[in-house]
């Protein structure tokens, strides 16, 4: 509908268009997409308002119907609820070495998965920076860059707290510089806590 | 962002001018170096290539920016070796040392740091004057990196009357307008909003790419890094990793 309210189209024209304003989605299969203007035609959320005959099959062009503009518009005024990604299969990983394993098989796992991140990073940013990048594409990038840098946050935190704990733990002084115990969990805090 | 949706985009490509088999042109072998009695760096070993954007990352005083320091010869290793083209310039006198950075080297800070009462062309031409380039020659040049870095009509503006993007790339085209072997970049961003951070990274790279510099960034941020060819991670005085 979001597509429609920008100007009347027929199913093939939204497939194209949503395939393009939304690189790295899955792309619409067609059946979908006229399956989904079935649907929408029956609540009269959209309207058939003409046939284009060219040199392939009959096409049918929609119209987003006033119905359907007061819908969108009430879709777009509801916020996402924002996801708590505690399931991420990357924190249960992580949170799992640390506790299977000691402070350097830790280390070394998270050094590992920020490279990873990192070599993703570098083809979102090849990409976006290219000169003939669309703009849907450059915003696709930014949002895949701005998870993947999310995650490097959390894993360079995750590593300075099992670094800061280990210290506290063993008593290395050197390490433990910056980082004293909190009493209720055991858990070092970093200065920015205090 | 779900399995689907990174097998719709093709794998990374290596580029061609990324420097990964280039040969080296700055080395560093087991540095030290200390302000007064604590330790900023503790023996650190790294190869720079001949056209590598090179991201050296990590937290706040783990020593990235005393490591460029020493690589570009500001500063004077304790011990161990910097060697840049075959000089061991770790062992060189400042004047020698400051010579070398007029000559072979850029270098880039967080703020810029250019001359508030010359005109963005003056501030860019500042390198070549010093260097003994006529006046006209060098403002002609300086008028040419600035087209280079897309700021070619603030040429007659000062950095007063500039926006922080616009004052990074003239103070980029001014690190840039030697042509130096090596550009180095203290968190060359890390004062500007997103965008124009990202405006200055790219034509940064683009250029630097297309002149053959090599280019050392010292960044806390890893949308910055994931602008280099590959990282190392220095924590604690010492290179934690280093991976392309």
């Amino acid at each position: 509908m979001g597509l429609l309210a920008a100007g009347d189209h027929h199913g093939y024209d939204l497939k194209r268009e949503h395939d393009e304003r939304f690189a790295g989605a899955r792309p619409l299969a067609f059946g979908q997409v006229y399956a989904t203007l079935d649907r929408l035609k029956k609540k009269s959320w959209v309207a058939p308002v003409e046939v284009e005959r060219v040199d392939g099959p009959d096409r049918t062009v929609f119209r987003l119907t006033p119905e359907g503009r007061a819908e969108l518009d009430s879709w777009l005024s509801q916020i996402e609820e924002p996801a708590p990604h505690v399931s991420n299969p990357l924190a249960v990983k992580a949170t799992i070495a640390l506790l299977v394993g000691d402070r350097e098989q830790a280390a070394c796992y998270l050094s590992e998965q920020r490279a990873a991140h990192l070599e993703r990073m570098r083809h979102y940013t090849r990409l976006k920076t290219e000169p003939e990048t669309s703009l849907p594409e450059v915003l696709s990038a930014d949002y895949a860059l701005a998870h993947l840098d999310a995650d490097l946050q959390w894993l360079d935190l995750a590593l300075e707290r099992i670094t800061a704990f280990h210290a506290a733990v063993t008593g290395d002084r050197a390490l433990s510089a910056d980082t004293t115990i909190n009493p209720s969990s055991s858990i070092p805090m970093t200065d920015n806590q205090k | 962002m779900s399995e689907d949706m990174n097998n719709l985009i093709p794998s990374p490509e290596v580029h061609e001018t990324d420097g990964r088999s280039a040969p080296t042109v700055l080395t560093a072998r087991s540095v030290v170096y200390s302000y007064g009695n604590t330790p900023a760096l503790r023996g650190v070993s790294m190869d720079l290539r001949r056209g590598e954007i090179l991201a050296v990352t990590g937290p706040s005083g783990s020593g990235k920016s005393t490591l460029m320091l020493c690589l570009a010869g500001i500063l004077a290793a304790d011990a161990g070796d910097v060697t840049y083209d075959g000089r061991r310039i770790s062992e060189e006198d400042e004047a020698q040392r400051s010579k070398l950075r007029r000559t072979d080297f850029g270098v880039l800070f967080q703020f810029g740091q250019l001359v508030p009462e010359l005109t963005a062309a003056e501030n860019v031409a500042l390198p070549l004057l010093l260097g003994g380039t006529k006046r006209a020659a060098a403002i002609t040049a300086a008028t040419t990196w600035l087209d280079r870095f897309g700021v070619a009509d603030l040429a007659g503006s000062r950095p007063p009357e500039m926006s922080g993007g616009q004052g990074q790339r003239v103070a980029t085209a001014r690190a840039m307008v030697t042509e130096p072997s090596v550009l180095f970049a203290d968190e060359p961003t890390g004062a500007l909003d997103a965008l124009s951070g990202e405006q200055v990274m790219t034509q940064m790279v683009r250029v630097a790419r297309d002149a053959g510099t090599s280019v050392v960034i010292i960044t806390h941020d890893a949308k910055v890094a994931a602008y280099g060819d590959r990282e190392i991670v220095v924590r604690d005085g010492m290179i934690e990793a280093s991976r392309s």
